[in-house]
């Protein structure tokens, strides 16, 4: 495939001088040119060590404050950043695009770790609202409860809550794997794409509403199926899955999973594919 | 989007103006268009305290049609003739803010009913509160605005709830802010966050049985709701449980009693409520920093699930 920075041929439009751009980034490479992958470069991340750690009090910052220190410490190398202080204030932790140890010591608001892709965070205390909302790579541990719209829209890594979580857990997720230890609430999987979740505990009305895709495991009791959700077997590829993934979540390991109740979508929509854009043009 | 938040202290008294002012102050990203506050004080629990406004504050963004300042102290008199003429005595007078006083009076007649019909129907007087322990006071500005202009700093007692609101389905001005007076039960008021979608038919209802509604604030409605189901013999709780079906919309609220504070919410969980509760203290808010203004330590809370239904005593 041709790279598209080299490519001469101008479209109609942009000899007509409407735009300029040039398409550049991680992904139009991947697609373009796999070939030059040592030239990549995803704008604001950084190679950071791990063994090269550092302590952040946060208690008299704003969130933009706190987020553009964390970003000052990865520019230095800090791979491992200890939050002291949370306080419970919103939107801390987001847009991290590298690999990171990030640790909480306290409790986060709303919007924690946004839009992240690579980063291992735990957080010694409870989340609010949409924890993790779109991550596409790591994992993130929650030792205590969590708000509502946990994982909203995400695409990848591992988000597990040790506590019980609000409503809409994984509302509109397209993959990764969410992990509950306790209770969750209403809506759970609304319009879920792709991916998986697990729940030990109970789990509130309408589970699974208007699911296209994916698969939810209930160790507990469901207060009711939504639309499109119906149940399915559980197989010994499932269990042996569920076995391994609660073991690296440090979450259930003893939990028997051969009595989980295993729901998937019930309706196929004619017009939905589960594979993702760029799977498309890989199947292509 | 509003703010709510709500304390009580279990088996003992606290500064609990203060600790509000706190909670409210930092939900205000939430809407400052006004702030209420429905405090429990420690009283001797002989007299009534009613607060209630003569006008409307036309500052700070109102959207009140500003009047003469001299029909304030007209409406005041009638207020006095009519209290003479209940057979209710003045035991104390305070003027706040020329729009706003807060009387101490002795009435010893329980139905409250005739009592505000009277006083209300003096154009431009609305009763905020009428209680043993309850005050009511809500004005335009953020929680550290008004709680500064009615000295609310000091007042002890042992549990409140309070509003921040941005200003949606009704105007800026003191009748549409929170909380609301449970009319005609003494010492009831609610908050809510949220909006509800069956307002006007569940309004014409109510009116026909004889309830009063002062604004076109979606929010009254819960307070009357609740009112009317209490008149009908229901526990508070019991008519809290009713309103999961009977309000359509999405709502998060709060209601307290001289001696009791409850939180409800929707069935689709759609707004937000942290919950902290210990042996000596339940708080909760629209959102943790609410909570962590008056404990900042680590603290286990959680979000209470859809159709749920709480109640505390003190």
């Amino acid at each position: 495939m041709a790279n598209i920075k080299t490519v001469t041929k101008k479209t109609k439009a942009q000899a007509m001088g409407m735009h300029k751009e040039v398409l550049t980034g991680r992904t139009q490479q991947k697609f373009f040119n796999p070939d030059e992958a040592e030239n990549f470069y995803y704008f604001g991340t950084y190679d950071v060590d791990f063994n090269k750690r550092t302590d952040l009090d946060v208690e008299n910052m704003t969130a933009a404050e706190a987020n553009k220190e964390i970003d000052n410490l990865m520019s230095q190398g800090y791979g491992t950043i200890v939050i002291k202080n949370p306080q419970g204030k919103h939107s801390i932790g987001v847009g991290i695009l590298n690999k990171l140890n990030l640790i909480f010591e306290g409790s986060l608001g709303y919007f924690g770790i946004g839009s992240c892709d690579g980063p291992i965070v735990r957080i010694n205390g409870r989340v609010g609202w949409s924890c993790a909302e779109n991550l596409m790579a790591g994992k993130v541990v929650i030792e205590k409860n969590a708000g509502s719209c946990f994982g909203a829209a995400i695409r990848g890594g591992d988000l597990i809550c040790k506590g019980s979580v609000g409503a809409r857990t994984g509302i509109d997720m397209k993959g990764g794997t969410i992990i509950i230890g306790g209770d969750a609430g209403a809506f759970t999987g609304f319009m879920m794409q792709r991916g998986r979740i697990i729940i030990l505990g109970d789990v509130g009305i309408n589970l699974g509403d208007s699911m296209y895709d994916g698969t939810i495991f209930v160790g507990g009791e469901i207060g009711s199926y939504g639309s499109d959700a119906v149940d399915a077997e559980l197989t010994k590829s499932d269990q042996d899955w569920l076995k391994r993934k609660l073991k690296v979540a440090e979450i259930g390991e003893n939990f028997d999973v051969s009595k989980m109740k295993k729901i998937v979508a019930g309706k196929k929509l004619w017009n939905y594919d589960n594979l993702e854009p760029t799977e498309k043009k890989g199947a292509i | 989007m509003c703010g709510i938040a709500g304390l009580i202290h279990r088996g003992k008294s606290s500064n609990v103006g203060h600790e509000l002012q706190g909670m409210l102050q930092a939900l205000k990203h939430r809407g400052e268009d006004s702030t209420g506050y429905a405090l429990y004080g420690d009283t001797d629990g002989k007299n009534f305290i009613m607060r209630f406004k003569v006008g409307e504050n036309v500052g700070e963004g109102s959207t009140s049609v500003a009047e003469d300042v001299s029909v304030y102290d007209e409406r005041k008199k009638i207020v006095d003739t009519y209290l003479t003429e209940m057979g209710a005595k003045i035991i104390k007078e305070e003027r706040i803010l020329p729009y706003s006083l807060r009387y101490e009076i002795q009435y010893d007649k329980k139905d409250l009913l005739e009592f505000s019909q009277k006083i209300e129907s003096i154009p431009g007087v609305e009763i905020l509160s009428m209680g043993k322990s309850l005050e009511v006071i809500k004005d335009l500005g953020n929680a550290k605005m008004v709680c500064d202009r009615y000295n609310l700093d000091k007042l002890v007692g042992t549990h409140a709830i309070g509003h921040a609101r941005m200003a949606t389905e009704s105007g800026v001005d003191i009748k549409s802010a929170h909380p609301f007076w449970g009319y005609p039960f003494s010492d009831v008021s609610v908050v809510h966050n949220g909006q509800l979608t069956n307002y006007w038919n569940n309004r014409r209802s109510l009116e026909n049985k004889g309830m009063r509604f002062m604004s076109e604030c979606d929010s009254e409605l819960i307070a009357v709701y609740l009112a009317e189901k209490m008149r009908d013999g229901a526990s508070l709780e019991e008519g809290m449980k009713e309103s999961l079906t009977g309000l359509d919309g999405v709502f998060t609220y709060f209601v307290a009693t001289k001696d009791s504070l409850g939180m409800a919410k929707d069935t689709m969980a759609a707004k937000p409520l942290v919950l902290y509760e210990s042996d000596d203290l339940v708080a909760m808010g629209s959102e943790e920093i609410a909570i962590r203004s008056i404990l900042p330590q680590e603290i286990d809370t959680y979000d209470p699930f859809d159709g749920e239904v709480k109640v505390w005593q003190i």
